[in-house]
């Protein structure tokens, strides 16, 4: 005990803080860390980060980058309506910092609208050149001028700054090219962003991505043209999308090979398809378990979208300390996939596109439904129960009874009943929120079907 | 011996019938669920004679055996009464004291009118069964709930689906308020003098009160062996022995045995002869410290009951998160508040919309359930034992506060709908106020019909598509049809199909429009089979 003390101390010392630290890392960082002293899930290097090198601008930025959508949240919000915990979020941003993350991805829609003001608190506490902050133009509901200038502007009073790192389009694509020209084009306010650069006020200006190819097309022929110059380009990009991409989303094997043949930097964006790459079925988590016994299920799909070397950060939305360390761990540094290993993962996805999950990324995109349902909570329930096998197809299947009742109980434990698919009336608001392009309504109704089979016992 | 049978066959009666009401899940009901059916009062009601002729024939045999054993309120008053005899100076504190025979009548005769006169809920007032059920519902099984929840909680955290929660509501005010002024009176009458309700109010004790003066088997004295010392009277709870004249009310005898084992002498013993036997063991059994314990054979139960009287929260866990996201990011359904930014327009991402709690629609008809073939005879066999509305999985049923139906159950769907897999009410109900036979009967019958309040819709309102109710009726009694019968296209609303609905409530339940839904069950008087 008292050995484990003065580890602690002298850790304490060279880190400066710790504060944010947990035991475990403590434990791991320690110098003098003997066998028994050392954390089960091993250490969490300060030093060993994989940078990447921006193209456009010589940014040196961290392999992991810190996704701001997902912060941890209050029980309750606070009195001014901000659900966000800040004091665990200054512990997060201190803890990545230290442990050289430097990239933030924030929006002004995230989290309630709340995203910026929580990451701007938290970065504020350090040196402005000691991190690159991302944010984006959210003007999806109102597009004039006014507003989205407005919108811009206050990005940087929510986050406290004179300049941002990386400005992104965002979430292009979702209603084509129609919806792109309106957003940005006729209102002239990509020409002010590109103003705004020349200004300084930008330093690399790109986009976000959840389109057709026909717009990516279109805008890499801006690019090529001069008409536009992207300093870098955010992709959904994991081992499943890379060839089976869902909705209308385009296959990242194409989007990359693109971006690389211009030399246009890549920012990834899902690279754990919303947890879900984190929480495969038991025979698909043994397989990899296998040859890496002692590496999470996650660490697979960032070292995926890391052995690519045209991609210059790999965000996560890390609302837990443990993800933050275990993917630090993953980059500090990358070990790149082997071919075999890539191979091994593209399995991983065929066999994961046999299990009928809905590809729902809880991205909160859809929230709130004026009806009061909880969508990504009923896709989530849904999504865990396919992968503990609790779907039962048949009333003859051996474990009837038992995933029933688990499916059943535990959809009242995850989901209130008054959020729950029974209610979905089919309006289709949320449709066209959806970067997956999940048909949200049917696949409710669809899970509804199912649960009213299973409470009827007419399966 | 005999008292010790008594006593362990009546907690087992007890304990089991409490938990009848308590068991949410209708497990315990496919094995116990005859012992609510051989309560007296709910025998007669569902006319069924087999076990009135049982209770008759039983209580001709052995004499009240049924008010000691069988009836729940009974045991409960004993306990009541135990509690009370073991405080100090308490121990023999009973005095015989005559019957009050006209009061008996009285209310008894009252009983019967009101029964007859289609009062039933005045009559549930006393009955014992139905008073019973009404204390336990009330009162006892908000805190099993509730302690439930806990293991849910538990559960959950353990991963484990061994228990689920279940939601705690106020049923009616009415009712709660009857259980609690019902516990402190037989609360009260117990403690102080042992069985007084059931000797002078319970219409049940009175009627078996006339057959058990002619039962078989009796405690008897053998007057050659009383000493006089009256122990047999101050212990009888029921007030009926009169030692001095070696004579016992046997109306008024529950047959608890109390008496045989007091009785140093052994001058009383349970027998059918008119004379005790003289060669039946003469010897005094009783060793001294055996006497001033009274009822040391009792077992202490701890009365769950008493702990009882925290009114019913109509909180529940559900409703918290909206409370939460309520603060300022929701005002209003559908109504997006933006951060305080300043020229800005944005849908953000992420939040709960606020859903307002359903409203108990007007209804000119109540609803009961499926299977209780109309309002009337519904009414009159129903002794509101409460025992369906304990069990009722869907929070469908609950105690009506209406003056003619005082805590008889009715239905509403503001918190669920009568689910088409579940008949639960009907497995329980003893009295067979609700009597189905199969699950398919159920669905074929029609309790009331749905009809829309085009000015509550959703698709006049909000302009949306919607059809929930459509989609969710098990019987497609409702088809959706264009608002605009010249335009295809134009969104559609529901029409009901009066001939087919059966009135689940499964369309008003699952209505978006909120709190007063845009498709309500108005109940029939009599049901039908479709």
């Amino acid at each position: 005990m008292e050995k484990k003390k003065i580890d602690r101390r002298e850790f304490l010392k060279t880190l400066g803080l710790g504060a944010a630290a947990t035991t475990a890392a403590l434990y791991g960082c320690s110098p003098k860390g003997a066998a028994t002293a050392s954390a089960p899930a091993g250490e969490v290097p300060t030093d060993r980060m994989t940078y990447r090198t921006s193209s456009a601008t010589g940014d040196r930025v961290s392999l992991l980058g810190y996704g701001c959508m997902r912060w941890p949240l209050l029980d309750s919000p606070a009195s001014d309506g901000n659900p966000i915990d800040q004091q665990t979020v200054n512990e997060l941003v201190d803890y990545a910092l230290a442990h050289g993350v430097n990239y933030f991805d924030t929006a002004p829609v995230y989290l309630q609208g709340f995203s910026e003001r929580s990451t701007g608190i938290a970065l504020k506490r350090h040196p402005r050149e000691s991190y690159f902050i991302a944010t984006k133009m959210s003007n999806f509901s109102n597009f004039s001028r006014e507003n989205s200038l407005a919108m811009y502007r206050q990005s940087f009073k929510e986050l406290q700054v004179d300049y941002i790192d990386y400005y992104l389009l965002h979430s292009l694509g979702g209603k084509g090219l129609e919806s792109f020209n309106q957003r940005f084009i006729d209102n002239g306010v990509l020409e002010f962003l590109q103003r705004e650069r020349e200004a300084g006020r930008i330093r690399n200006l790109g986009w976000s991505f959840h389109g057709s190819t026909e717009l990516f097309d279109h805008l890499m022929a801006m690019h090529d043209s001069g008409e536009a110059r992207w300093d870098f380009v955010q992709i959904q990009m994991n081992y499943v999308d890379w060839r089976h991409a869902s909705g209308r989303n385009v296959n990242a094997e194409y989007l990359y090979g693109e971006l690389e043949k211009r030399n246009i930097p890549a920012i990834i964006m899902e690279p754990l398809l919303g947890g879900r790459l984190s929480r495969l079925n038991d025979f698909l988590v043994g397989r990899l378990k296998e040859r890496r016994p002692t590496q999470s299920t996650a660490s697979w799909a960032f070292r995926f979208a890391g052995t690519y070397p045209g991609v210059l950060t790999v965000l996560s939305g890390m609302t837990y300390m443990e993800h933050l360390q275990d993917n630090i761990r993953t980059y500090s540094p990358l070990e790149e996939l082997t071919p075999e290993e890539l191979e091994l993962l593209e399995d991983t996805a065929q066999v994961m596109l046999k299990f009928p999950t809905i590809p729902c990324t809880e991205c909160q995109y859809c929230m709130p439904c004026p009806y009061g349902l909880n969508i990504p909570a009923i896709f989530a329930h849904y999504n865990k129960c396919v992968n503990e096998g609790n779907v039962p197809k048949d009333s003859q299947d051996p474990n009837y009874r038992k995933a029933r009742r688990a499916f059943l109980i535990g959809y009242d434990r995850s989901v209130p009943r008054l959020r729950q698919a029974s209610h979905c009336i089919g309006c289709n608001q949320c449709v066209s929120h959806c970067p997956q392009s999940i048909k949200i309504p049917q696949q409710l109704h669809r899970i509804d079907r199912y649960v009213e089979q299973l409470k009827q016992d007419k399966l | 011996m005999l008292r010790k049978i008594r006593i362990a066959l009546a907690l087992l009666f007890f304990v089991l019938i409490t938990l009848l009401f308590l068991d949410f899940t209708g497990t315990l009901h496919a094995w116990f669920g005859w012992m609510a059916k051989i309560q007296f009062l709910p025998a007669v009601l569902a006319l069924n004679i087999g076990v009135v002729l049982f209770l008759v024939v039983l209580t001709l045999l052995f004499g009240r055996i049924y008010c000691s054993v069988i009836c729940p309120l009974g045991v409960l008053q004993d306990l009541v009464s135990w509690f009370s005899g073991r405080r100090r100076k308490h121990r023999n504190r009973f005095v015989y004291s005559p019957a009050r025979t006209w009061l008996r009548w009285t209310v008894f005769v009252l009983f019967v009118v009101a029964m007859v006169a289609g009062l039933g809920s005045l009559g549930a007032l006393i009955a014992p069964y139905s008073a019973y059920g009404r204390m336990v519902q009330s009162l006892l099984a908000p805190l099993y709930a509730w302690g439930n929840n806990l293991l849910a909680w538990v559960a959950e955290r353990a991963d484990s689906y061994a228990f689920y929660s279940v939601d705690v509501w106020m049923k009616s005010l009415s009712t709660l308020g009857i259980a609690v002024v019902t516990f402190v009176v037989i609360f009260l009458l117990a403690w102080r003098n042992g069985r007084t309700w059931c000797n002078t109010i319970c219409p049940v004790g009175t009627l078996l009160g006339v057959l058990s003066r002619f039962s078989l088997l009796k405690p008897r004295f053998d007057t050659s062996k009383c000493n006089g010392c009256k122990l047999c009277a101050r212990n009888c709870k029921a007030s009926c022995i009169d030692p001095a004249a070696h004579k016992i009310d046997y109306s008024r005898c529950v047959a608890c045995m109390d008496c045989l084992e007091n009785c140093r002498q052994g001058a009383i013993s349970y027998t059918w002869r008119r004379e005790a036997p003289a060669a039946k063991s003469p010897a005094p059994k009783g060793e001294p410290e055996n006497r001033p314990k009274g009822k040391s054979g009792v077992k202490p139960v701890d009365t769950a009951v008493s702990a009882a009287g925290d009114p019913v929260s109509r909180a529940s866990a559900e409703e918290a998160p909206a409370d939460a996201s309520r603060r300022r990011f929701l005002g209003v359904v559908g109504l997006f508040v933006g951060t305080a930014l300043q020229a800005q327009e944005k849908k953000v991402d992420g939040g709960l919309a606020l859903i307002e709690e359903k409203r108990i629609p007007q209804r000119t008809t109540p609803l009961v359930p499926p299977g209780a073939r109309g309002l009337r005879e519904f009414l009159t066999h129903c002794t509101a034992c409460q025992l369906c509305v304990a069990v009722c999985p869907n929070q469908v049923l609950r105690p009506s506060g209406g003056l003619m139906r005082l805590m008889k159950p009715e239905m509403s769907y503001e918190r669920g709908y009568c689910r088409p897999e579940c008949t639960k009410c009907a497995e329980v109900c003893p009295a067979n106020a609700i009597h189905l036979a199969d699950l398919a009967e159920k669905s074929s019958i029609q309790i009331g019909h749905a009809v829309w309040i085009p000015e509550n819709c959703v698709v006049k309102t909000d302009g949306v598509a919607c059809g929930n109710c459509a989609r969710h009726c098990p019987v497609g009694a409702i088809h959706l049809v264009p608002v605009d019968p010249n335009d295809r296209k134009s969104l559609c609303i529901p029409s009901v199909d009066e001939a087919r609905c059966i009135g689940c409530g499964a369309c008003e339940n699952l209505c978006p429009s909120r709190p007063f839904s845009a498709i309500v069950v108005e109940g029939h008087e009599h049901h039908k089979t479709l």
